[in-house]
């Protein structure tokens, strides 16, 4: 897919970061229900190409749903409904014409619980190569994804053994390997170090510092220092008083770190609430 | 106490004191007795009856038990005609019945919508597994022997057999893709991979182990049911193996019922004998599947 420039065109009047950048998902007006539960309502922002943005906020606001929404995950909720627009290379992603298997081709995702499959550290790497029709050579593929990933020193050895028996960490690092194996150009990760050591959590975090220099990466954490660590914009979610999931303030990370324009956003962030 | 001795004492004497715990420890005992009887007194009751039908029909098991045709005469009398006839209708059984169960079960867990029919399809399949299996073999005879024009052949049977075990192993597969963790669902998913991908690749294998018991206590039922059969027409008294899926034919369970039937002595202790070969029978089936369900768990344990 050639990289179009994507024209923001503003649709809403929710604060929306750096229109004039160089913009790689604009999300408008979305708003998810699960059943008769209006989950997330009206959210407008921006994600910029090839930095690290980090959505942030208390829990059950929305944000993982958000998250879910950029690859049509929440197709697989049967009560899901996601309305509003998510412009990807100039095409709404959330038209119900569009296959959804093609969308999740070109943005990867990485969850919550590292979930190698249970086949070998390779085939864990080449399936997704595999299904999607990959034609160049496996093996230079699966190395180069591993090194990527910044495992491949650790399991070069045992390619042949089961991706289960590595340790969590190293679980999570396979899991983004098996991502970039599609080469993807935006990767989407649910709370990635929430089930890891402090170690671990280093270790992924150094690489979706890396990774940001070729890859779009949208995170969603718990974890504030994280965000501050990682993330180069923050998008701040909260509650409503009708328990709604909103976009409250989005940022620069520095400058929402330092000088939050939002009452809820500082509270959040200097750990007075969530 | 603790009045005269000051705290940490009194902390320590309640530490070492065990009386508040008696009764909890007690109870604790008494149901671990209570569990040990139930398992025993199963275990016991299969042990007797393995048993004395080992001591019955231990003097006629020979290779001549499993080579000799049906006979009057008890010390000429074998099982040939009737070993054949189990094995192939139980091998075409599951043929017939695991790709469809199993079928049927992905459709229901994996692609078909959670609506009132799908509900309603999935109470009659609980109910089908309770059907008594001579209702089976009243259906086998109206729709495969007379309707299809199937007669009293190996095919009738074994259809009749694969209606009967259906909705066991569709329910055992059910149970074995509902514990599939989503997660592993997610991971493929997220890969662009398409639903059908997803399930073979996948999911599928992930729930080899759980279908594939399932598979081996349908068929346990399979091979020891009688009714249905003779309902639908296996023969009682037959000289020569089934040949084709049009021969007649007759199963072990028939013909250890027919040996139990008669007067003589003789025939009570082959009958034992018959009872001894079609647990052989039994056990060897179901050890195929037992070895593939091992394999796959120890795949996915990594």
């Amino acid at each position: 897919m050639s990289a179009l420039t994507v024209k923001t065109v503003l649709t809403s009047d929710r604060p929306v970061l750096d229109a004039s950048a160089d913009v790689q998902i604009s999300i408008r007006d979305l708003d998810v229900h699960y059943g008769a539960n209006h989950a997330v309502r009206d959210v407008t922002f921006d994600v910029p190409r090839q930095a690290v943005t980090a959505l942030i906020g208390p829990s059950g606001c929305g944000k993982s749903t958000v998250l879910r929404s950029i690859n049509r995950m929440n197709d697989l909720i049967p009560s899901a409904r996601v309305e509003g627009e998510i412009r990807y290379h100039g095409v709404n992603i959330n038209d119900p014409a569009i296959d959804p298997v093609i969308v999740r081709r070109n943005i990867g995702m990485v969850f919550q619980k590292p979930n190698p499959f249970p086949k070998s550290i390779y085939d864990n790497v080449a399936w997704g190569a595999k299904i999607n029709g990959h034609k160049g050579n496996m093996d230079e593929l699966v190395e180069s994804c591993l090194r990527r990933a910044a495992i491949w020193e650790e399991v070069k050895d045992k390619l042949k053994e089961s991706g289960l028996s590595l340790s969590g960490g190293q679980q999570q690092r396979l899991c983004i390997a098996r991502a970039l194996a599609n080469d993807p150009d935006v990767i989407l990760m649910d709370e990635p170090a929430s089930a890891l050591d402090p170690i671990s959590t280093l270790k992924i975090e150094d690489l979706m510092r890396e990774l940001a220099r070729n890859y779009t990466i949208v995170v969603v954490t718990h974890n504030m220092q994280q965000a501050a660590r990682v993330s180069d914009r923050t998008v701040f979610f909260s509650l409503n008083d009708q328990r709604q999931g909103v976009l409250i303030e989005a940022g620069a990370t520095a400058d929402m770190f330092t000088n939050p324009r939002d009452q809820r956003t500082e509270d959040y962030i200097t750990g007075r609430f969530g | 106490m603790s009045a005269m001795s000051g705290g940490a004492d009194s902390v320590a004497t309640d530490l070492l004191d065990s009386t508040p715990m008696r009764g909890r420890v007690r109870r604790a005992r008494l149901f671990l007795i209570l569990l040990y009887a139930a398992a025993a007194f199963t275990v016991g009751a299969l042990g007797v009856l393995i048993g004395t039908t080992l001591i019955d029909g231990w003097r006629y098991l020979s290779l001549d038990l499993i080579t000799n045709l049906p006979s009057r005469r008890p010390e000429a009398a074998g099982l040939y005609v009737a070993l054949w006839g189990t094995v192939m209708v139980i091998g075409l059984t599951v043929l017939f019945a695991f790709p469809i169960g199993v079928g049927a079960a992905i459709y229901l867990e994996e692609y078909g919508p959670k609506n009132r029919l799908t509900k309603l399809l999935q109470l009659n399949i609980s109910n089908l597994a309770g059907v008594p299996s001579i209702v089976y073999g009243l259906l086998g005879l109206g729709i495969f022997a007379v309707w299809f024009g199937l007669g009293r052949s190996l095919i009738t049977g074994a259809l009749t057999m694969a209606l009967l075990i259906l909705p066991i192993i569709i329910i055992a597969a059910q149970e074995a893709l509902k514990a599939v963790p989503p997660s592993l669902r997610e991971a493929a998913y997220g890969l662009g991979a398409t639903k059908w991908q997803t399930t073979w690749h996948h999911v599928l294998p992930s729930a080899v182990p759980g279908i594939l018991t399932g598979t081996i206590l349908a068929v346990s039922r399979a091979i020891g049911e009688t009714a249905p059969l003779l309902v639908a027409g296996a023969s009682a008294f037959l000289l020569f193996k089934p040949t084709g899926l049009d021969s007649n034919y007759t199963v072990l369970p028939m013909q250890i019922y027919n040996w139990t039937s008669r007067p003589q002595q003789e025939f009570q202790d082959l009958a034992a004998a018959g009872i001894i070969v079609l647990l052989a029978v039994l056990l060897l089936m179901n050890s195929v599947a037992i070895i593939i369900r091992q394999r796959y768990s120890r795949k996915l344990r990594g």
